[in-house]
């Protein structure tokens, strides 16, 4: 038989889990002051996140999606980004979201109850959080289509978990971005668990990436923990859609370290010994080893760095505190563009119930 | 003027809103050179080209969600299923992300697409090809539903639902795709959303439907004539957000109410009507509210699909029966 077709998948990395440069260092990170941003940013992120587990446990915080874990991945889909760009995120791409401007307001906002959080700051173009899985792949897809149509030199990036990459959504996003050749970049997030179904569950295909190869994208997998190799591929690929030359799948090999939610408790499901070696490998440690053997990190500057992020952070859980419910009748104001004569009515019911029990 | 087909008047508010508004795009299966399976993109393709005529792969999904990307990008993408059957497959696209993008940003994205779908039965298609799925996506709130009537209303609605900044489900009724001709002006001139049209005034008693079915009213409405009994028939037109008052003005004046409807009677836009006339008209009313509508059963193939729809012979038995009460 001859071979019609024949495919390999790659993998990337260049710092380990010991902090070792194991490849080729790309040309970015020959910056040390480059390096030290994309670590003060994974921190800033871990403190954040932190935070914002705590306040849930506090009764202060709706459910909340946590990405501890996931830093190096996250800042690395963001610091690649240009502004006009858009960013299709699930529900936990915080890191990547700060880099491009959202206020951590906001994320504790929208796990707060309060759909104010999606009406972010940064790109007013970028998607809001996507809680139904994949589907934000195939709307990536269709901002892509539209600049590819408008002749528009942006790119769409969507992220999607392991468990994700399942759905009909993920394999129509990249069909589609293969068919019509979009400047689409999907990231599966590979952290081996999808709640409490494992990687090995979801798929027999020996990688995530190789997904991509049946809708005709280029297709690689990183070290999702190694924020260098992961910001290289993606530059790469970023820069290959913005060319015209097509669409790439980025399989970010990383691991969930948090439980799936703040309403999840994945000692249920995944054995200790697993979540311990996965801390040796994840991906701050490694970084903060390689910048103090540059000498430029130590554990003064770390302590400092910490203090200032939550000095920071402390101002955005304020921020989120002190912002008061809006009124019943803003369920209704923006559903449609102009309230059509029902909506106007049923605005009208709401807010004369809420009149009448505060007088009645 | 040509007289043209209700099928030939989408294609002409396609052609006439695609010429006036570059974000305007057309999406669907066999869209492109193919013309669409009822010709409803015919032309379009060779006039307009690869970049507003898009053939898609083959899968509603991907239809479905390619919209919703671009429309909150700013595109106003006319999507096509290419049959009511085939629709079900888009739901989550279109009630977790359309339907509500306004309002879950607050204002800062979204959704003016348009959902177009062949609707209904009667032309002896295969299984799947003629479902009447409105009330499903009346139900979710963001959505609006436009069923046209007439090349007429077609042309002008279909421009409305385009122009329209939320999301739009447009039903075209296949039955009467080219059941007759009429003269419309390609003027570009939209008719509203969201109100019903009264197309025969009446005393006796109110024919309330929308779609195909308007033919049947209005034939009930001529056999009644004869026998001296005067129906409203009233076109609902936009399904969600409901007109109710047009119809509860001319309940006022005859005091019945018959609706017809070809989709499955329970949880169907009858029952909102219904609800409706129970809450605010029931002292209008001298008679009980009569449903007309397709069985609460699968529609069946083909060779049983005329006893399946209503008829004019079942809307006139329903007619007679509230003209029993005095």
């Amino acid at each position: 038989m001859n071979t019609v077709a024949s495919f390999t998948i790659g993998y990337r990395q260049v710092l380990d889990p010991e902090g070792r440069i194991v490849d080729a260092l790309p040309e970015f990170a020959r910056d040390p002051a480059v390096l030290v941003d994309l670590y003060q940013r994974m921190s800033f992120t871990r403190v954040f996140d932190g935070k914002a587990v705590a306040l849930q446990r506090t009764g202060k915080l709706g459910t909340y999606a946590s990405c501890l874990g996931h830093e190096a991945a996250h800042i690395a889909i963001g610091v690649a980004m240009q502004p006009e760009d858009v960013f299709c995120p699930m529900y936990r791409e915080y890191g990547a979201q700060f880099v491009r401007g959202v206020k951590p307001r906001h994320v504790l906002l929208y796990w707060g109850g309060d759909e104010r959080g999606n009406d972010f700051t940064g790109p007013k173009h970028d998607l809001p959080w996507c809680v139904p899985i994949a589907t934000q792949c195939l709307h990536a897809a269709g901002a892509a289509l539209a600049f590819k149509l408008r002749h528009e030199p942006r790119v769409a990036v969507s992220v999607v978990g392991d468990g994700g990459s399942s759905k009909t959504d993920f394999y129509a996003a990249i069909n589609s971005a293969g068919a019509y050749t979009l400047p689409y970049v999907g990231v599966i997030v590979n952290n081996q668990w999808a709640i409490s179904v494992p990687r090995s569950a979801q798929t027999g295909a020996e990688t995530l990436a190789q997904k991509g190869l049946a809708g005709g994208l280029q297709c690689v997998q990183v070290d999702g923990n190694d924020v260098i190799a992961m910001l290289a591929v993606m530059q790469e690929a970023i820069a290959r859609a913005r060319r015209g030359e097509g669409g790439t799948v980025v399989e970010a090999v990383t691991y969930r370290l948090s439980d799936h939610t703040t309403a999840d408790d994945a000692r249920r499901y995944r054995p200790d010994d697993e979540v311990k070696q996965a801390w040796d490998r994840e991906p701050m440690r490694r970084l903060r080893r390689y910048l103090e053997a540059l000498g430029v990190w130590d554990e003064a500057r770390e302590q400092a760095w910490k203090e200032q992020c939550g000095r920071e952070v402390d101002i955005e859980v304020n921020a989120y505190l002190e912002t008061r419910s809006q009124p019943i009748e803003s369920i209704f104001d923006y559903l449609y563009a102009e309230a059509p004569h029902d909506i106007a009515a049923q605005r009208a019911e709401a807010m004369a119930w809420e009149e009448g029990r505060r007088h009645g | 003027m040509a007289e043209i087909t209700l099928i030939e008047a989408v294609t002409q508010a396609l052609a006439y809103e695609i010429a006036h508004d570059p974000s305007v795009v057309v999406l669907g299966e066999d869209v492109g050179v193919n013309g669409g399976v009822f010709r409803a993109t015919a032309g379009l393709h060779a006039r307009f080209g690869s970049e507003r005529i898009l053939d898609t792969p083959l899968d509603e999904t991907t239809i479905a969600g390619l919209a919703v990307g671009m429309a909150f990008q700013g595109m106003k993408p006319v999507a096509e299923a290419q049959f009511d059957g085939f629709i079900y497959p888009m739901f989550d696209h279109i009630i977790c992300h359309a339907a509500r993008m306004r309002t879950r940003t607050r204002g800062r994205l979204h959704c003016p697409m348009v959902l177009r779908a062949p609707w209904g039965g009667g032309i002896r298609a295969p299984e799947h090809h003629s479902e009447a799925p409105e009330a499903l996506f009346a139900h979710i709130p963001g959505l609006r539903v436009v069923i046209p009537s007439s090349p007429a209303r077609a042309y002008g609605l279909l421009l409305a639902a385009i122009r329209d900044p939320d999301p739009v489900i447009f039903f075209e009724p296949k039955r009467i795709y080219r059941q007759y001709k009429e003269a419309v002006p390609d003027d570009g001139e939209a008719l509203p959303l969201d109100v019903c049209f009264v197309l025969r005034d009446g005393s006796d008693v109110t024919l309330v439907t929308w779609g195909a079915h308007v033919k049947e009213a209005l034939e009930t409405a001529d056999a009644l004539a004869r026998e001296g009994i005067s129906a409203e028939v009233i076109d609902v037109a936009t399904v969600k957000p409901l007109d109710f008052d047009t119809i509860h003005e001319s309940v006022k004046k005859t005091g019945r109410c018959v609706i017809v409807h070809e989709a499955a009677r329970t949880g169907g836009i009858g029952a909102e009507i219904a609800a409706q006339l129970a809450e605010k008209a029931m002292f209008d009313l001298v008679a009980p509210v009569e449903r007309v509508t397709g069985y609460d059963t699968p529609m069946p193939l083909f060779r049983l699909e005329m006893k399946y729809l209503p008829n004019v012979d079942r809307i006139l038995a329903a007619a007679k029966r509230t003209l029993a009460y005095r």
